[in-house]
């Protein structure tokens, strides 16, 4: 499968346009039900990290890139913001006093947990997350 | 989104379908504000029609049981089944909040 890109302005009301974008992706490679929901849900977490936090000063645009190498499908989010690895933020604390405390980085956790494989790089000016979920269920 | 409103005798019962994402949570914050703003504090929120639920929904649900321990209320969820359910597992959330397996049985242990 081919890789295909949906570049839109990094703000929340473009999130169904993305998830929708991704989800015909998944489908057209064939990737089950439940695979696909942990797909969406890392999309769109990593989609509203960007709206949040890349272009604090001016308006941006997000790249999602969806494609296939081999039996794995690959999604990229590119922004233009400042340098920042979202992957380099801890695990969040879920304890039952959570209730009086903020919690931070419940989005990353769970791009870490529905993914096979995921990785930031820094190329031209753009950060790219890149995830990976592998067709066959883990074993 | 969609959420219905029904009161019951011993609290207010939200019944949540679709999505509950970056977008539509707000909305469903927006909505329990109100009922608490006009002293409403006893709540059942049916998850039976949501198939879908994000760091943003989770955050939202956070955001209300913070609000109502603050004023003393409660808050009860039923009917947290299939993929919606692994995200309470996966996020550790399903052991921070009081679930039932119906609207019933969580209606019954409002106090």
């Amino acid at each position: 499968m081919t890789f295909e890109t949906l570049t839109t302005n990094a703000l929340i009301e473009n999130l169904d346009a993305v998830i929708a974008f991704a989800e015909d992706r998944a489908e057209q490679f064939g990737l089950d039900t439940k695979k696909k929901f942990g797909l969406l849900i890392a999309v769109e977490e990593a989609f509203v990290n960007v709206c949040h936090y890349a272009y604090p000063q001016t308006p941006g645009t997000v790249s999602v890139t969806c494609g296939s190498e081999g039996e794995a499908f690959v999604v990229e989010i590119a922004d233009h913001g400042e340098p920042f690895d979202v992957l380099s933020l801890p695990d969040p604390d879920i304890t039952a006093d959570i209730i009086d405390r903020e919690i931070g980085g419940l989005g990353v956790f769970f791009i870490r947990k529905l993914t096979n494989d995921v990785s930031y790089r820094r190329e031209e000016g753009r950060n790219i997350l890149r995830m990976v979920l592998h067709k066959a269920l883990p074993g | 989104m969609d959420i219905q409103t029904q009161k019951e005798a011993n609290a207010t019962v939200l019944t949540l379908s679709g999505r509950m994402d970056a977008v539509t949570a707000p909305e469903f914050e927006g909505v329990i504000k109100q009922l608490i703003a006009d002293n409403i504090t006893s709540f059942v929120v049916d998850f039976q029609g949501l198939d879908y639920i994000s760091s943003a929904g989770l955050r939202a649900l956070l955001a209300t049981a913070k609000l109502l321990k603050g004023k003393g209320g409660q808050l009860r969820f039923a009917n947290i089944t299939g993929t919606v359910k692994e995200v309470f597992d996966i996020s550790g959330f399903g052991s921070i909040f009081q679930m039932h397996d119906s609207v019933a049985a969580a209606l019954a242990e409002i106090s």
